[in-house]
């Protein structure tokens, strides 16, 4: 559906210095899958959707949709972002605020080349502003619209034509907490039911992991790693993915044993047995990664693998769950527990780390 | 709906070919870089030769420089301006900055009213305002200074226009309107909870001025400043009217003599326009520098927003004081004292005798003044056309300086800005030899005036379009490419309805002093072509001073009927603000 291909995106800074934006990004999106680029600020997560949408021009590269070409710079072929015909949603949304609700949904089909009768114009707005339930406000002035309707309103801008490909940046990040999780839910299911392609942008990434199916992580212009979010939640490849998405225990140490993919660690904890994500060699230096919820506790000491010993140091009642601060050796490690365990600050704790779900990454 | 019933878009065109939108933007471009390099070339070409005249060629020469900067009358000349004009631009900004910030954020009563009546003073004519402050505050025959003399029995000279104070308190009032418009447009693109979180954060209310709404408005601030000193050092009738009589001269005044002197010196007028033009590049090197900054003023984004007054408590009665002691200065006071002088049968000061002698007559003979309908027909046509033309160019240059990465645009906008350092008695006489070489037909025309009108108001026509397209968050318009909107159709539906502001404010201003028009219209026009401004000074110069009074007390009431017309229009049509 969408093909990215080795694609760079220069711009010219402040002060005329060249900064490079994305580099060499390369994915694919299947039909109606959505898929995310996930990154903090300013690792080029933008600047390839707006490289996508046509609003930046690449340097090098080719992009595709639906087999189509473009852009491709061996090519020579730029096509204007207005002929495109992709839906996009802001990060501001960009509601024109001199325009109606009504109007400004109806406009992708009033500047269309193909021109539609009235009638159907508005029967095809309507259809759109019933799917994101303003259907009621049509005829309200944008600016009367609250945050999570102008987000909605300029859903139903971008999808009016049928986009084959809708690119959304960022668009929960300007709405509070409770409607950004709601709108979460409604984003999902939309694009579920519609069954469009689409391109996410976020920082967010909780917000990555429950809409996607499938997420690229970038830093510093390029993509780190590319896969499901539970790939890339339990299976990080470096230190960057393991340490930007989720909370996670970094422990160092040195491979002391390396046989078919399952290793044993000489770490600042004791002895671990963990999985690799690459290829590593006996006397390699370390980083386990290894997620909160993976670090079981208990108070008598339990059967297997990788259980340490250590003090409770600090506890964080959040509810569903406790979060537990253990002094293990000279580390402190962070595991959250069911919180019906009461063991108290000061006491001694048993760590057990499921060694499915402890990662070796090589240290960078 | 399905996505696999897409209509995609036509296959890629190839890179070169034509968009349609370079036929406008290119349009545009010439027209703006003809009206302001030509006229500047000539006004340099005249500064470095001898007069042409019947017997002798013009020569090359260095002598205008060397007369106009050898001598220390020139210095004396130079030091005048720059008083005058910082005097004026310091004090009318200052007055119209209180009066915008008081109206657009403070909780004073009555000021939607006062809002309306800011407006007023806008459409008093320069000539008109000075004469009537003549009226009002000249020693001898000044109503201020007899009031006074008679409150206080004595008979001392309490205030004189005839003094560099006087030209600047004058020329101030008159452009402090000015001052208010723009930086009314600055306060309400201004998103108030900018300063709503610098409240929230414990500053008080000056700090919140000097820490947050000042550095934001400081663009606005800038180009405000710089619109009124140039107007200032470049205004006419003050220095002329109040200037001259006491020999205080200031460099347009001296221009002024020199062409009118025999013969005339049009090398030295341009030796000494030259260094205006200095003076006034300077200060538009730096306005688009600050400019170029774009996106870090960008303050108002797709989010919609509702202003916020701050309360001034028991202040805000003196607010109301402050409002009323500023419209009897600049608007009641001077209509007055027209409307009594245009019932006279010769002007006289008042007294019981003079309104025995009250009369209609000045009105009969102005409306049977052979030229007159002639004038406002010509005032009217020159000022639509001059105003509409000048919003829909500048509004396309605007766009290339502001939102493009084209290179060159810098140059465009200053190129654009070229006029502004034109004394408007310059640009007319450049514009009078230029049409005189080049014989294209538009000489002695109403043409001439028009191309005139074009140049010389096309910088404040970038200038409204400047504020109001700095403004827009470049995602307005992105999102409509996205839409599948060509350039022009993104252009006529999103960039200039969001402009409407700017331009309807803009278009409304250049519609004013288009009719107002005296220095450039008075060596263009000829018989047949007249303009009201110049039937004005013609009665002037014939000492006609109550039908003058009576000619501009229509004049007045006439501008403000069209103003009032204008307004309706813009609020009927133009962005709903609150």
């Amino acid at each position: 559906m969408l093909n990215v291909t080795g694609l760079c995106t220069e711009y010219i800074g402040e002060h005329g210095q060249t900064i490079r934006a994305a580099h060499e990004v390369s994915f694919e999106v299947p039909p109606g899958k959505l898929f995310t680029l996930l990154g903090p600020s300013g690792c080029g997560k933008t600047t390839t959707l707006r490289s996508i949408a046509g609003l930046e021009r690449p340097r090098s590269g080719e992009i595709s949709v639906s087999g189509e070409v473009i852009y491709s710079s061996k090519k020579n072929v730029f096509v204007p972002p207005n002929r495109r015909g992709l839906g996009m949603v802001f990060q501001s949304y960009a509601i024109w605020p001199h325009m109606t609700v009504f109007d400004n949904a109806a406009f992708p089909l009033q500047v269309s080349r193909k021109k539609l009768r009235r009638k159907e114009v508005e029967q095809r707005v309507q259809r759109v502003l019933k799917v994101v339930s303003l259907d009621d406000m049509a005829e309200r002035e944008a600016t009367k619209l609250s945050g999570g309707q102008q987000q909605r309103l300029a859903l139903a801008r971008a999808l009016v034509m049928e986009p084959p490909l809708l690119l959304l940046d960022e668009p929960l990040s300007n709405l509070d907490a409770k409607l950004r999780e709601r709108m979460r839910f409604e984003l999902k299911r939309l694009q579920r039911d519609l069954g469009i392609t689409t391109v996410y942008v976020t920082h967010d990434q909780s917000e990555a992991l429950a809409l996607s199916h499938s997420i690229a992580v970038m830093n510093a212009g390029r993509i780190e790693q590319i896969g499901s979010p539970r790939e890339i939640y339990e299976r990080p490849r470096n230190q960057f993915v393991a340490d930007f998405i989720g909370t996670t225990n970094f422990i160092r140490g040195s491979v002391s044993e390396a046989a078919g993919g399952v290793y044993r660690i000489r770490s600042e904890v004791g002895e671990l047995t963990v999985r690799g994500a690459d290829p590593l060699e006996a006397g390699a230096r370390v980083v386990v990664s290894v997620r909160p919820e993976d670090i079981s506790l208990s108070e008598t000491r339990p059967q297997g693998e990788n259980v340490l010993q250590g003090t409770v140091h600090t506890k964080v009642f959040l509810g569903e769950s406790v979060d537990f601060e253990v002094k293990v050796a000279s580390r402190t490690l962070l595991s959250r527990a069911h919180p019906s365990l009461g063991t108290r600050v000061g006491h001694p704790i048993h760590l057990s780390l499921d060694p499915e779900k402890c990662v070796a990454l090589k240290e960078e | 709906m399905p996505a696999t019933t897409i209509a995609r878009a036509p296959a890629a065109l190839p890179r070169l070919a034509f968009d349609p939108k370079w036929l406008i933007i290119g349009a545009c471009v010439l027209v703006t870089v003809y009206l302001g390099i030509v006229p500047l070339g000539f006004l340099l070409w005249q500064s470095f030769f001898t007069p042409q005249s019947a017997a002798k060629a013009a020569e090359f020469t260095l002598g205008n420089y060397a007369q106009a900067y050898g001598s220390p009358e020139t210095w004396v000349l130079f030091w005048n301006s720059i008083k005058f004009a910082v005097g004026t631009s310091a004090l009318a900004f200052v007055i119209g900055t209180a009066l915008a910030w008081m109206n657009e954020r403070t909780n004073t009563p009555f000021k939607a009213l006062f809002f309306a009546l800011s407006i007023i003073p806008l459409v008093i004519p320069g000539i008109l305002f000075t004469v009537s402050w003549i009226l009002l505050g000249s020693p001898k025959i000044g109503l201020i200074n007899l009031a006074l003399q008679k409150v206080f029995a004595t008979d001392a000279v309490f205030v004189n226009v005839y003094s560099l104070w006087g030209m600047i308190w004058v020329d101030a009032l008159h452009y402090s309107p000015m001052a208010f418009l723009l930086m009314t447009a600055a306060f309400r693109a201004m998103d108030p909870a900018l300063e709503e979180s610098a409240v929230m954060s414990g500053a008080s209310v000056p700090q919140v001025v000097r820490r947050v709404t000042l550095p934001l408005v400081w663009p606005a601030i800038f180009a405000t400043l710089l619109i009124l000193f140039v107007r200032a050092i470049e205004s006419f009738e003050v220095p002329a009217l109040l200037g001259l009589p006491v020999g205080i001269q200031v460099f347009t005044s001296a221009i002024y003599q020199a062409v009118h002197r025999y013969p005339s010196q049009i090398g030295l007028a341009s030796a000494y326009a030259v260094t205006l033009l200095l003076i006034t590049s300077l200060g538009v090197y730096f306005q688009s520098r600050l400019s170029s900054r774009g996106n870090k003023y960008a303050t108002v984004t797709g989010k919609g927003f509702r202003p916020r007054s701050i309360d001034l408590g028991g202040w805000r009665y003196v607010a109301v004081a402050v409002f009323l002691l500023y419209f009897l200065f600049i608007v009641v006071l001077p209509f007055a004292v027209l409307l009594w002088s245009s019932f006279q049968r010769f002007y006289s000061v008042p007294s019981m005798e003079a309104i025995q002698r009250m009369t209609l007559d000045p009105y009969r003979t102005i409306l049977s003044y052979p030229s007159l309908w002639r004038s406002v027909w010509n005032s009217l046509l020159l000022a639509f056309g001059c105003a509409t033309l000048i919003m829909l160019i500048t509004s396309v240059i605007c766009w290339i300086v502001v939102k493009t990465k084209l290179p060159g645009r810098w140059l465009l906008d200053n190129i654009a800005s070229l006029p502004m350092v034109f004394p408007g008695i310059v640009l007319g006489l450049a514009i009078m030899i230029l049409y005189l070489y080049v014989p294209i037909g538009v000489y002695g025309t109403i043409w001439i005036l028009l191309i005139a009108y074009v140049t010389r108001f096309l910088p404040y026509g970038l200038r409204y379009n400047t504020t109001s397209m700095l403004q827009i968050h470049k995602e307005l318009e992105e999102s409509a490419a996205m839409s599948g909107a060509s350039w022009a159709t993104t252009f006529r539906r999103i960039i200039l309805p969001l402009l409407k502001p700017g331009l309807v404010a803009g278009w409304i201003y250049i519609m004013i002093v288009s009719i107002r028009e005296l220095s450039s219209s008075i060596l263009l026009y000829s018989p047949g072509t007249e303009v009201l401004s110049i039937l004005i000074w013609e009665l002037w110069e014939n000492g006609q001073y109550v039908e003058l009074s009576a000619l501009g007390v229509m004049f007045i009431i006439a501008l403000f009927v069209l103003v009032m017309l204008a307004q309706w229009v813009g609020s009927k049509f133009g962005i709903k603000e609150t």
